[in-house]
């Protein structure tokens, strides 16, 4: 009996196709050709199901097609290699049963994590590869999330699939020691997803595709598999404290509206709840992750019913701690911001003066940025204006630029 | 982050390149589809556009009743656009290596790179 | 019928305009409304602002093939800020949104009358470079 397609079953398609993946992959030891094979069988289940209603066992008809395609792909690959050699290849070669459906393995979508965040592979492919194999998501949406021609991000996956390939890792779960070598990666893949989307949250009208909702999906699927990993749950507290402020950062005419001038009646109370719920337990396991570090920040900012209210203090304290665990000239352009609310913005001023001789963030618009906003506070108009005016020559994003420019026009008076 | 690598040219240019044999501009012709298809290849395509001859082009302005008002002319010296590359990459130096391919392969034609604005802000 | 229409960067300074607040918000509100507009009406294509022309590199090829990226632009180089790709019902249609565009607010509210070029665009894809 199948049932009608409705709201529900394209959020159903998704969280089944990493299941079917795992499971054809392992069962025919070839992950690669076995992503193809589900990618179409998604494809038609997309095709008909709208029709012919979802059946009633919708992952057995997704493993039934795919292991169907797969076949195809062995029988073809045998008849090359047949006409390619003079020797006879075996004509019974082992076939795998079709009935693999009891053969799901829970941790199969953590496999899919760890063979999809590869640290071999550029950040545009792994996140690619990562929302197909493991977001269910088709070529299609993720072209249109990335606004690129759907021909170039097909390119981008089966690329990033031959370098998996060629690294020659089997299909499984990587032994303790080395998951917790290599979960970072994928503790990262999932964050620039959920960046990439929150970002575009500013004037975005008809991305069909919410890329951070995508990240929490996935990033709350790993915290179901990995369940103890104070990190993995540091992530999405994360996700959840900064996606709160969703609503409140594009302003009427679309502009951006900083943290410090947002409405936060508009932020989303259970998101925080749930994020500092989750960072609570997280912080209860005597470990201080870069995620949970961030995530406490986060909760800091969110805690503050007015603006006024933020525990400035705490926030430096914690960026202290993340200049320890992760330093970048990121996270001592941001120490420098809070140093300035705690101890003055003539203290900021100095912080800054050490990151002009840092290459790596020297003529970065947010440090002339920052600094606009700290000369302002001291009442050095004239200075921030005019790094108002060189940040918003220097930054490529659009609601900055406005932003910044506007502020300067501010200063200098209507 | 996107890019987008422009080729201008003038008139004089133009007609120089029209005179050029027909095999010669199919070959030309061959080694930019070529490199388009090694983009798409890479990953990096976004879109090509080769543009129609600017004796189609207008020059418009809005007037204060919001009647168009349009000029065709093109000075015979002034620099107009040929067509673009849209591509996606890592980073400038990628960009830079692209735009260095297509004049390489157009008699050495300056390649002007431009990066995207976006309307992406990052979090905070 | 697809047509690109071009602007170029305001020539006093290339860089950031200097005008009175209410004046910024109004040109800015401007050109999103227009964005807004032709989205819904299914005529933008695409729409995409450029990076400052101080970031602009003129690129070429050593005999080797890599890139020299020294190039200096010509003086008088006018650069491009911004482009939309429209597709529309006609020529007259193409005509009226460049108009619109380059009628946009500037200091004290008055239109800015910035020259819009217009070219057309084959539908063909993918346009090759002729």
């Amino acid at each position: 009996m199948t049932k009608p397609w409705d709201a529900t079953s394209e959020q159903l398609l998704r969280e089944l196709a990493p299941q079917v993946l795992g499971a054809v992959a392992r069962r025919f030891r070839d992950f690669s050709s076995a992503e193809d094979a589900v990618q179409e069988a998604m494809i038609a289940a997309f095709t008909q199901w709208p029709q012919q209603g979802v059946p009633e066992n919708p992952r057995g008809w997704l493993i039934q097609v795919a292991c169907r395609r797969m076949l195809d792909h062995v029988r073809g690959e045998i008849a090359r290699r047949e006409r390619e050699t003079a020797v006879a290849v075996e004509a019974e070669t082992f076939l795998p049963s079709l009935d693999i459906e009891t053969d799901m393995d829970p941790d199969d979508t953590l496999i899919l994590l760890f063979t999809c965040c590869h640290p071999a592979l550029t950040p545009s492919s792994t996140i690619a590869l990562t929302l197909r194999a493991v977001g269910g998501l088709t070529t299609a949406e993720i072209a249109n999330a990335f606004l690129v021609p759907e021909a170039t991000m097909a390119q981008r996956i089966s690329r990033a699939k031959q370098t998996i390939r060629a690294s020659g890792i089997p299909f499984h779960l990587p032994a303790p020691h080395e998951r917790a070598e290599r979960l970072p990666a994928v503790l990262h893949v999932l964050y620039l997803i959920f960046s990439e989307g929150y970002a575009s949250s500013i004037g975005r009208h008809l991305q069909r595709l919410d890329l951070a909702r995508e990240a929490i999906r996935l990033t709350r699927n790993a915290k179901t598999l990995l369940p103890e990993n104070p990190e993995v749950a540091g992530l999405l507290a994360l996700m959840l404290l900064t996606d709160a402020r969703r609503a409140a950062r594009p302003g009427a005419e679309d502009e951006l509206i900083p943290l410090d001038k947002q409405d936060r009646t508009l932020w989303d109370r259970a998101e925080i709840s749930e994020g500092i719920e989750l960072l609570t337990a997280a912080l209860s396991k005597a470990s201080m992750g870069l995620y949970q570090l961030q995530a406490a920040i986060a909760a800091v900012h969110d805690e503050a019913a007015r603006v006024e209210d933020t525990d400035w203090p705490q926030i430096l304290a914690l960026y202290e701690l993340l200049k320890r665990v992760a330093p970048s000239p990121m996270v001592t352009l941001n120490y420098a911001i809070a140093a300035s609310m705690v101890h003055g913005p003539a203290q900021g001023l100095e912080l800054l003066r050490a990151l002009d001789r840092d290459p790596r963030i020297a003529g970065h618009y947010r440090l002339d940025a920052v600094r606009a906003h700290l000369f302002e506070k001291t009442g050095d108009h004239e200075a921030a204006i005019k790094h108002f005016r060189i940040a918003a020559a220097r930054t490529t994003s659009m609601p900055e630029r406005n932003y910044l420019i506007t502020q300067a026009a501010r200063l200098a008076g209507d | 982050m996107k890019y987008i690598l422009l080729m201008s040219g003038t008139k004089a240019g133009v007609e120089g390149y029209h005179a050029w044999s027909k095999e010669d501009i199919e070959a030309h012709m061959g080694v930019l589809r070529r490199i388009s298809q090694d983009l798409t290849e890479s990953g990096e395509f976004v879109a090509t556009q080769g543009l129609a001859e600017p004796k189609e082009a207008k020059v418009v302005r809005g007037e204060k009743n919001g009647v168009p008002v349009t000029d065709g002319i093109f000075p015979e010296s002034k620099e107009f656009l040929l067509g673009y590359w849209i591509v996606e990459v890592p980073n400038a130096k990628r960009a830079y290596a692209i735009a260095g391919r297509i004049s390489a392969a157009s008699a050495n034609l300056p390649i002007e790179v431009r990066q995207f604005a976006t309307n992406e802000a990052k979090s905070r | 019928m697809k047509y690109i229409l071009m602007m170029n960067t305001m020539k006093a300074g290339h860089g950031v305009p200097d005008w009175p607040r209410k004046d910024l918000q109004a040109h800015i509100a401007f050109m999103m409304g227009l964005n807004k507009e032709l989205h819904e009406r299914g005529e933008l294509v695409s729409g995409e602002g450029l990076s400052f022309p101080d970031q602009a590199k003129l690129v070429c090829a050593d005999k080797n093939g890599r890139p020299i990226t020294d190039g200096v632009f010509p003086e008088s180089k006018e650069f491009l800020a911004g482009f939309w790709i429209i597709d529309v019902d006609n020529q007259e249609r193409a005509y009226d949104i460049a108009a619109r565009i380059s009628a946009a607010p500037g200091p004290g509210g008055a239109a800015l009358n910035m020259p819009i070029e217009l070219r057309p665009i084959m539908s063909a894809p993918p346009q090759e470079m002729v």
